[in-house]
């Protein structure tokens, strides 16, 4: 993990090279280094990161979505970040209002993100820009709505079955 | 489907217009609409231009969900061209079954069981996974035996998983008769689980600040006498199966990916350690006491099938090694944490004290709170990098709970093993990716 001191040298840096404004915040709690990055920012800041000369992180661990209702912005999305070199992590977050989900995609630099975006997708409805085949991944092609935002209710779904087919109008639509 | 958008968001469609919008096929055509529109110019060989007057076509088909060698219900779509697999296209989700949906209507404590049953035959790795990021919410220490009863258990667990993979594995390429004898040892480590937590399978016997409870009394016994067994009948299998000419023609040469392409793919474990890289978590970044423990990563030289099937049947000897470790040096001490407010009191307190009788009462019907934060903690699981991510506002229940499953990332892979190799070759690298379905879907 960097420091709390290398974390900052991170965020100096990113500011420095993608812009003042794109660095929203810095925390470190009890080891584990998170950056706040503005939506727009993250292609140009992950991108950063993976090709810096001085500590790159060159490997995408995992990529997944969240929801911080009732605070706003609502949703994130979060990168954790490895350099298997230096055996170090590095969270990136974001956070988006549900009116405009949308973050650049960075399959073109990590491809595994390719399925962990389609995930975010489908669970969040955040829209990744450039994702080569942006669907649903684990749920249905014709569900309705993202089931993984907080307000969205548990349970009390019809589930299709030969008994209950003909109570359950225009299924197939 | 109308009605099931009930719960939807009026953000929902947001995002889809701009993808342009999937709702508008219909969605019976929705299927073709995936492969056709996408698969563009068949990729034709050199042989296949000095055969041009040999008339040749593209043939789709639909490998599984329910195909007895897909391991679970993975769904391939395979663009054939006579018997070599063209174009493949992983479809998943059909046990979906909302585990990280459910997990944020329970309390911390009642996760454990739910996420256990994620990758369900790594469940000890989810569920260490799991609570290791609320300790880390709650800054909470694990007592050094509670460790080291973990590492214990982990380890048995992965030999219990690599033995369920080997059995499998070569089941799919025709030698059946190592089934049996690899679930006869798995049922070895599995008496064990019972002896310690009472369940053999999805045993919650990790608990957040410790484990359940200590080794029940003739548990050492019985598992010495699975760690002389053990490197013994590794021996016995590999001598079967290196001499199986069947099984080294679907291993040796089959389903090469290169170091890199595994890197950018994301993919970690076995798969990655079989190209010759030698990341593995517990040695990186030991968790759990891993640094206590004398043993080696085995690595493979060409990341061919050959090399996966023996980076695993390595990997079960190095587990042995640690279990026996572990035994002979497992402190003394208490296996969970004194925290009263994370961990249950022991139950001989609830007859004489008050104070254990309200934390018993807290704990059980509210549960624990955990200060508003976010972790994520990963653990070497037998397939990868298992990660869990834990958002929590502070109240006893968690806000999220996400697991980056290695099966899930690992799928991206298949397809790059398999493109241009033979179906029964496509076989035999599924086998050798060890997918849990149960881990995919979630």
């Amino acid at each position: 993990m960097p420091d709390a001191t290398g974390l900052e040298l991170i965020a100096r840096r990113l500011r420095k090279q993608i812009g003042a404004r794109a660095v929203v915040a810095t925390s470190f709690l009890r080891g584990q280094a998170t950056l706040e990055l503005r939506a727009p920012a993250v292609g140009d800041a992950l991108r950063f990161l993976h090709d810096d000369s001085q500590e790159p992180f060159d490997f995408l661990a995992s990529l997944h979505g969240c929801d911080y209702f009732p605070e706003e912005p609502r949703l994130g999305v979060h990168y954790q970040l490895l350099s298997r070199e230096r055996a170090e992590r590095l969270g990136v977050r974001t956070r988006l209002r549900v009116e405009a989900a949308e973050v650049p995609s960075v399959v073109d630099l990590y491809p595994g993100a390719d399925f962990q975006e389609r995930e975010v997708y489908d669970f969040f409805g955040i829209n990744f820009a450039g994702h080569p085949d942006l669907r649903r991944i684990l749920m249905p092609e014709d569900y309705q709505g993202h089931p993984q935002r907080r307000d969205f209710p548990i349970g009390g779904e019809p589930v299709l079955f030969t008994h209950n087919e003909h109570k359950l109008p225009r299924w197939y639509e | 489907m109308s009605s099931r958008g009930a719960g939807g968001v009026d953000g929902s469609r947001q995002g889809r217009a701009a993808v342009g919008d999937p709702l508008a096929v219909p969605y019976r055509e929705r299927e073709q609409s995936v492969t056709l529109a996408r698969m563009g110019e068949p990729v034709y060989g050199s042989e296949a231009e000095a055969l041009a007057d040999v008339e040749t076509e593209l043939f789709t088909v639909n490998m599984g969900p329910h195909h007895p060698a897909t391991h679970g219900v993975l769904r391939l779509l395979l663009t054939l061209e006579g018997e070599v697999v063209r174009e493949l296209i992983p479809l998943i989700g059909y046990v979906h079954t909302g585990i990280e949906k459910s997990c944020e209507t329970q309390s911390y404590w009642k996760v454990i069981p739910f996420v256990e049953r994620m990758d369900y035959l790594s469940y000890y790795f989810n569920a260490q996974a799991f609570c290791m990021s609320v300790e880390h919410l709650l800054d909470e220490e694990v007592p050094r035996r509670a460790q080291y009863l973990r590492v214990m258990h982990l380890e048995l667990n992965r030999i219990a998983s690599h033995l369920f993979w080997l059995g499998t594995s070569a089941l799919d390429v025709g030698a059946i008769s190592m089934l049996w004898y690899a679930l006869r040892d798995r049922e070895m480590i599995m008496d064990l689980f019972e002896m310690s937590s009472g369940a053999r399978m999805h045993t919650r016997y990790l608990q957040v600040g410790g484990v359940f409870q200590d080794l029940p009394p003739g548990w050492d016994a019985k598992c010495r006498e699975f760690i002389a067994t053990m490197p013994t009948r590794l021996d016995q299998y590999e001598a079967i199966l290196d001499r199986n000419e069947i099984f080294l023609q679907r291993m040796k040469g089959v389903g090469i990916v290169s170091r890199e392409t595994m890197l950018g793919l994301g993919v970690t474990g076995p798969l990655l350690r079989a190209t010759g890289d030698p990341w593995d978590l517990r040695k990186a970044m030991p968790y759990s006491s891993y640094e206590d423990f004398d043993f080696r990563i085995p690595v493979g030289t060409v990341g061919d099938n050959y090399d996966r099937y023996r980076v695993r049947m390595a990997e079960m000897r190095e587990s042995v090694k640690i279990v026996e470790q572990a035994l002979d040096g497992l402190p003394e001490g208490p296996y969970i944490t004194n925290n009263r407010k994370v961990a249950l009191p022991p139950r001989h307190e609830l007859a004489t004290s008050m104070e254990a009788l309200i934390h018993h009462f807290k704990l059980v019907t509210e549960g624990f709170r955990v200060p508003p934060g976010e972790a994520y903690t990963a653990v070497e699981s037998p397939r990868g990098e298992l990660g869990c991510f834990v958002l929590a506002d502070g109240s006893s229940r968690p806000a999220r709970v996400h697991m980056r499953d290695p099966s899930f990332v690992n799928l991206q892979a298949l397809s790059q093993m398999a493109e241009g190799s033979l179906i029964a070759d496509l076989i035999a690298s599924i086998a050798m990716l060890d997918p849990v379905l149960g881990g995919i879907d979630r």
